[in-house]
């Protein structure tokens, strides 16, 4: 294997383990702000890591164009997302569960 | 290694299907379904079936989806409404044994005549696949999955088309749209403004896409169907988002644009049978250029049927458009 490939490889790999460790903390982390804060975090920096391994396979510029968009778009849709399911969910009154331990 | 991806796939598939169905929320039902269409989205991909994916993606998990999610909010609306005098059903118990039995025994039965015809199928038949390449060079387009729809079968096409008008008809008839669920976030000025960015930014986006979708359609996967759905999600984020830039086309042109796919297949059918060949039958030379004019009417009412599907009934004789150029000048 050549050096891009295993540089490839390596961030493919690190990728992935944003998105177990994003996974873990959806189904571990106590309230929804929290699990929010988890899935985010594989969604930017995981694919972002994903897309970045892929993209030093590709030879073609317009592949690479269009993987860069797909890292754009998901991370602009991924983070206004995050913030409007929060914004909902405090309006509905719930706060978060340390806080509400506290109480 | 390939197989292993794939019975992972047959098996989240299963065990989502059973959860969808078996979810006492309604909302976790529908969650778990626009998961299963993803996923069925995935192994559509594994068959090597593209453009299946792509219009189970965008038609079959998005816009299903959202049309049920849309229906759920509508129906809580009524429960509150109704001040909550009756109880929510008892989700999935109601058949009681007798009506399980029945379930199970009918399912057990299709999916063993299903499973028996693809076993009786001839080992390695070759299909239709070499009739299409063979003629693909005449067919106006160099994708055979177009060449299908638009041209060899073309007459299956237009008739979906028209299933499509009859379907939002059937709506408009028995239901008036719900305006005020639609509008009162934006009328009550609680439209989050990161929302209104995102939907600024994405609809640009997204007419990209379907345009890209419905041009690549001639030669890959792609085409009205996918572009239609792309440019339904457009209007549906516009319907929940309501920038100040989006205004409701008025009725007349609303009518025209959800008439507008099948008028034109038609029109091109017969003109060409007035021209003295058969219904759709694209004079050599004329059919790319007829399948992309389709293909473009096709997509416009079909992302306009989407989108006033969700709406979810006739706008009203009111005329909802004025009143949103109006909240929408306020400051």
């Amino acid at each position: 294997m050549s050096v891009s490939e295993w540089l490839s490889a390596l961030l493919i790999a690190a990728g992935t383990g944003f998105f177990l460790a994003g996974s873990a903390g959806l189904l571990r982390f106590p309230d929804v702000f929290t699990r929010l804060h988890a899935l985010t975090k594989a969604d930017n920096v995981g694919l972002g890591l994903v897309v970045a391994g892929v993209a030093l396979q590709t030879e073609s510029a317009v592949t690479l164009v269009k993987l860069v968009l797909i890292w754009w778009l998901v991370l602009v849709s991924s983070a206004t997302v995050c913030c409007l399911i929060a914004g909902a969910v405090l309006r509905h009154g719930r706060a978060p569960a340390a806080e509400e331990e506290a109480r | 290694m390939i197989p292993a991806l794939d019975i992972l796939l047959i098996v989240a598939l299963l065990w989502l299907a059973r959860q969808a169905l078996v979810a006492r929320d309604l909302f976790k039902g529908v969650v778990l379904f626009i998961a299963f269409g993803l996923l069925l989205a995935l192994a559509w991909v594994r068959l090597r079936a593209p453009d299946i994916a792509l219009a189970e993606a965008a038609i079959g998990s998005g816009l299903t989806g959202a049309l049920f999610l849309s229906t759920l909010g509508r129906l809580r609306r009524m429960e509150r409404e109704a001040g909550q005098a009756e109880p929510p059903p008892e989700d999935g118990r109601r058949g009681g044994w007798t009506g399980g039995f029945l379930t199970a025994a009918g399912t057990v039965l299709v999916t063993a005549l299903l499973g028996w015809a693809v076993w009786a199928l001839p080992a390695g038949a070759p299909g239709l696949g070499d009739a299409v390449q063979a003629r693909l060079g005449e067919s106006g387009v160099s994708h055979r999955v177009t060449a299908v729809l638009l041209n060899f079968r073309a007459y299956d096409t237009l008739l979906e088309v028209g299933v499509l008008l009859v379907a939002i008809v059937a709506v408009w008839a028995v239901a008036r749209a719900d305006f005020p669920f639609v509008t009162r976030n934006a009328e009550a000025g609680s439209v989050p403004p990161q929302q209104t960015a995102l939907v600024n930014l994405l609809v640009p986006v997204m007419l990209v896409v379907a345009g890209y979708l419905l041009w690549i359609g001639a030669t890959a996967p792609g085409g009205a169907f996918q572009a239609g759905a792309v440019l339904g999600g457009a209007g549906v984020l516009l319907l929940l988002s309501r920038p100040h830039w989006a205004v409701l086309p008025e009725r007349r042109w609303m009518r025209t644009g959800l008439a507008a796919g099948l008028l034109v297949f038609l029109g091109v059918g017969l003109a060409l049978v007035i021209a003295g060949r058969r219904l759709l039958e694209y004079p050599a030379g004329w059919a790319g250029a007829l399948i992309l004019l389709i293909e473009a009417a096709v997509t416009l009412s079909i992302g306009l049927t989407l989108t006033l599907l969700f709406l979810g009934g006739r706008p009203a004789a009111g005329d909802p458009a004025p009143t949103m150029t109006h909240t929408n000048q306020q400051p």
